[in-house]
C-alpha cells in the first residue's frame, strides 16, 4: 500500500496535524472527550453540532448498530452557547465547531460565538432528521448559498457539510462555493429506517434517521468524486472510513482530508492505528494522489 | 459491526420490591457480568439505561417519564432491550459491597456471584431498603436508614470502617452519587481510592460509546463503554460527586 509523508495538512483554511479528522456528532459533546481524541492521534476534531438554543434531542432509541453501519436520529441535542465553556481548554488546537441554525441569520449568529475560539466552523446543512434544521435547508441550493454567505462573512474558515439525500449533490456543492465556503464536507448520513419485527414499529424514537458507517462508504466516494469535478474548493471526505486504504481511496476521489466517525465505535484508538499504517518518512506527498482517480 | 437492534422482551412478572421500586422479569435471558447494563426501550416513550438485576430482570425506581411508563406495563406487555453493555464489577475473593437505594440492583447479582463477604445497605427508610433479605442470605449485612427506622440512623458510608477496608480486596459501590462520593472520600482518607469500584449513572443516548453524551471529566471516559464501573483512582479529580450533564449536554449538579 502507498504511504504518505507525515506533516501538517491545510484543508480549507484549517491547519490539521494530519489528514484524519473526527467527524461531527461523535464524542464531541465535551471538551475532555475532544481532547482525548486529539491525544489519540486525530489531526483535528469537529465538535457536536451547536445551535441557537439548547436542545435535548429526540426520544430514544437514538442509535442502533446494524450489520452494515449505524442508524441514528439524535435530534441535534446540544447545550448551545454554554458549549463555549466546554472548549475553552482547547484554545489553539485544531478544533472545528459544527454549527447549525434554522435560517442564515441564526447560522451566522452561532458562528460569531466561535470567533477567536476555534480553527474554523463546519456548517451542518445536512442532518437528515431534525425538523427545520440541517437538510431542511441543505437540499435547497439558494438557502445553502445564503446560509454559507452569512456564516462565511464572519471571517472564519467555513466548511459546509452536505447531505447525500439529494438528486444532484454537485448543485448543492456549487451553491456552497458561490456562498464563499472554504471547503465542502461530503457526506452526512443517508436517510434510513429499520423496523423492529418483534415490536412491529420503527426502532428509532424519531422513526427516521441517518445511516453511517461501512454501508455508506461507496456513496461518499461517489459524492466526493462528483464534487471534485463540479467545484474548485477543497473537499473533506466523510462517510464509512475505517482503515488506511479507505483514506487513500477518498483522497484519490478528490478529498484533501478525511473525517472518521462511526468506526470510532469499534476502536477508539483508530486514529493512531490508521496513522501508523498511512504515514511513513519515505511516503509520497499527498498532492500526488488527491484526485488522481480523475486522470 | 453486528446487528444491535433491540431484542423484544415480554414482561412475565412485576415484583413490587419497595414503595418506589419494582423488579420487571422478562422472557429473554442475557448473558452478563454483574454491573453491566442494558438500554431499555419503552415503545413510544423513550429508551433508558438500566442495570440488570439478574439475567432476565431489571429492578427499577420510578424517576422519570420512561420509568413511569414502564410502571404502567404488566405481564404480557413487550419492551425492547439492547445490550448488555459496559464493563461490570471486578471479581474477587474478599469484597465489600456498599449499596444505597436502587443502587442495590446491580449489586445483587454481584453478591450472588460470590466473593462479597459483607454488604452495607442504606436507604431513606426501612421500607425502601432494597433486597434486604436476599443480601442477608448471601453475606453479612449491615443497614443504615436516613430516618433511623432500621439499623444505623444516618448515611450508609458511616458503616464503613478502616478495619473492614484493610481486610478486603475491593469495595463495590452503587447508589446516589453523593453517597458514592462520600465513600470515595473515605477511601482517599485511608489511602486506598483504587480499592473502590463505583457504578456511575450518566445521561446516555447510544449505549455503545460513540455519541459522547455520557463522557466524564477530566479524561473524557465514556460511562457507557469505559464504565459504568470505574475504580476510585480514576474519579478522584473530576466531575464525580460534583456535576454531570443533562440531555442537552449542559452541566448540572449531581
Amino acid at each position: 500500500m502507498i504511504t504518505l509523508l507525515p506533516g501538517p495538512v491545510s484543508a480549507g483554511g484549517v491547519t490539521l496535524r494530519n489528514h484524519l479528522v473526527l467527524a461531527a456528532g461523535v464524542l464531541g459533546t465535551t471538551g475532555a472527550s475532544l481532547l482525548r481524541i486529539l491525544r489519540s492521534g486525530a489531526g483535528g476534531v469537529v465538535t457536536k453540532s451547536i445551535g441557537p438554543i439548547p436542545l435535548e434531542g429526540h426520544p430514544g432509541p437514538c442509535l442502533v448498530p446494524i450489520d452494515c453501519g449505524l442508524l441514528n436520529a439524535m435530534g441535534l441535542p446540544n447545550p448551545s452557547v454554554e458549549f463555549l465553556d466546554e472548549i475553552s481548554s482547547l484554545a489553539g488546537q485544531p478544533v472545528v465547531a459544527s454549527i447549525f441554525g434554522g435560517s442564515p441569520e441564526e447560522c451566522a449568529a452561532v458562528c460569531r460565538w466561535f470567533q477567536g475560539r476555534v480553527a474554523g466552523v463546519e456548517l451542518n446543512l445536512s442532518c437528515p432528521h431534525a425538523s427545520g434544521f440541517g437538510s431542511a435547508l441543505g437540499t435547497n441550493p439558494s438557502l445553502v448559498e445564503e446560509c454559507t454567505r452569512a456564516v462565511a462573512s464572519a471571517g472564519l474558515p467555513t466548511w459546509v457539510k452536505l447531505t447525500p439525500n439529494v438528486t444532484d449533490i454537485c448543485e448543492i456543492g456549487r451553491a456552497a462555493e458561490s456562498g464563499g465556503a472554504s471547503a465542502i464536507v461530503a457526506i452526512n448520513t443517508v436517510r434510513a429506517m429499520r423496523i423492529s419485527v418483534g415490536l412491529r414499529r420503527p426502532v428509532l424514537g424519531n422513526r427516521f434517521g441517518g445511516l453511517s458507517g461501512r454501508a455508506v462508504f461507496p456513496i461518499a466516494v461517489r459524492c466526493v468524486y462528483e464534487l471534485y469535478d463540479a467545484c474548485s474548493i477543497p473537499i473533506v471526505g466523510c462517510g464509512g472510513v475505517s482503515r488506511a486504504e479507505d483514506v487513500l481511496e477518498m483522497m484519490m476521489a478528490g478529498a484533501v482530508a478525511v473525517e472518521i466517525g462511526s468506526a470510532v465505535m469499534e476502536d477508539i484508538s483508530l486514529f493512531s492505528r490508521i496513522g501508523k499504517e498511512l504515514y511513513s518518512p519515505d511516503g509520497i506527498p499527498a498532492r500526488e494522489i488527491v484526485g488522481c482517480a480523475h486522470e | 459491526m453486528s446487528e444491535g437492534l433491540p431484542v423484544p422482551a415480554r414482561i412475565t412478572r412485576v415484583i413490587p420490591e419497595t414503595p418506589s421500586v419494582a423488579t420487571f422479569e422478562f422472557d429473554a435471558e442475557f448473558s452478563f457480568i454483574p454491573g453491566q447494563f442494558v438500554m431499555v426501550w419503552v415503545p413510544g416513550v423513550d429508551e433508558v439505561p438500566m442495570a440488570l438485576s439478574s439475567a432476565s430482570s431489571i429492578t427499577v425506581q420510578r424517576v422519570g417519564d420512561a420509568t413511569a411508563a414502564l410502571f404502567r406495563l404488566g405481564p404480557g406487555d413487550s419492551i425492547g432491550i439492547r445490550g448488555p453493555f459496559g464493563n461490570g464489577f471486578p471479581r474477587g475473593k474478599k469484597m465489600l459491597a456498599v449499596a444505597g437505594g436502587v443502587g442495590a440492583a446491580p449489586l445483587l447479582p454481584a453478591v450472588a456471584a460470590g466473593g462479597v463477604e459483607k454488604v452495607l445497605l442504606g436507604a431513606r427508610s426501612r421500607d425502601e431498603l432494597l433486597f434486604r433479605e436476599k443480601f442477608a442470605s448471601l453475606a453479612s449485612l449491615s443497614v443504615a436508614t436516613d430516618d433511623g427506622s432500621l439499623g444505623l440512623p444516618g448515611f450508609v458510608p458511616e458503616l464503613l470502617n478502616p478495619e473492614d477496608l484493610a481486610s478486603c480486596d475491593a469495595v463495590l459501590c452503587c447508589g446516589p452519587e453523593r453517597m458514592m462520593a462520600r465513600v470515595l472520600a473515605l477511601l482517599v482518607g485511608w489511602g486506598c481510592p483504587g480499592k473502590g469500584y463505583f457504578s456511575l449513572h450518566r445521561y446516555m443516548k447510544c449505549g455503545v460509546g460513540i455519541c459522547g453524551s455520557c463522557c466524564i471529566d477530566p479524561g473524557g471516559l465514556r460511562v457507557c463503554r469505559d464504565g459504568p464501573i470505574f475504580s476510585g483512582d480514576l474519579l478522584v479529580e473530576g466531575e464525580f460527586g460534583r456535576y454531570g450533564r443533562d440531555a442537552a449536554g449542559r452541566r448540572c449538579p449531581v
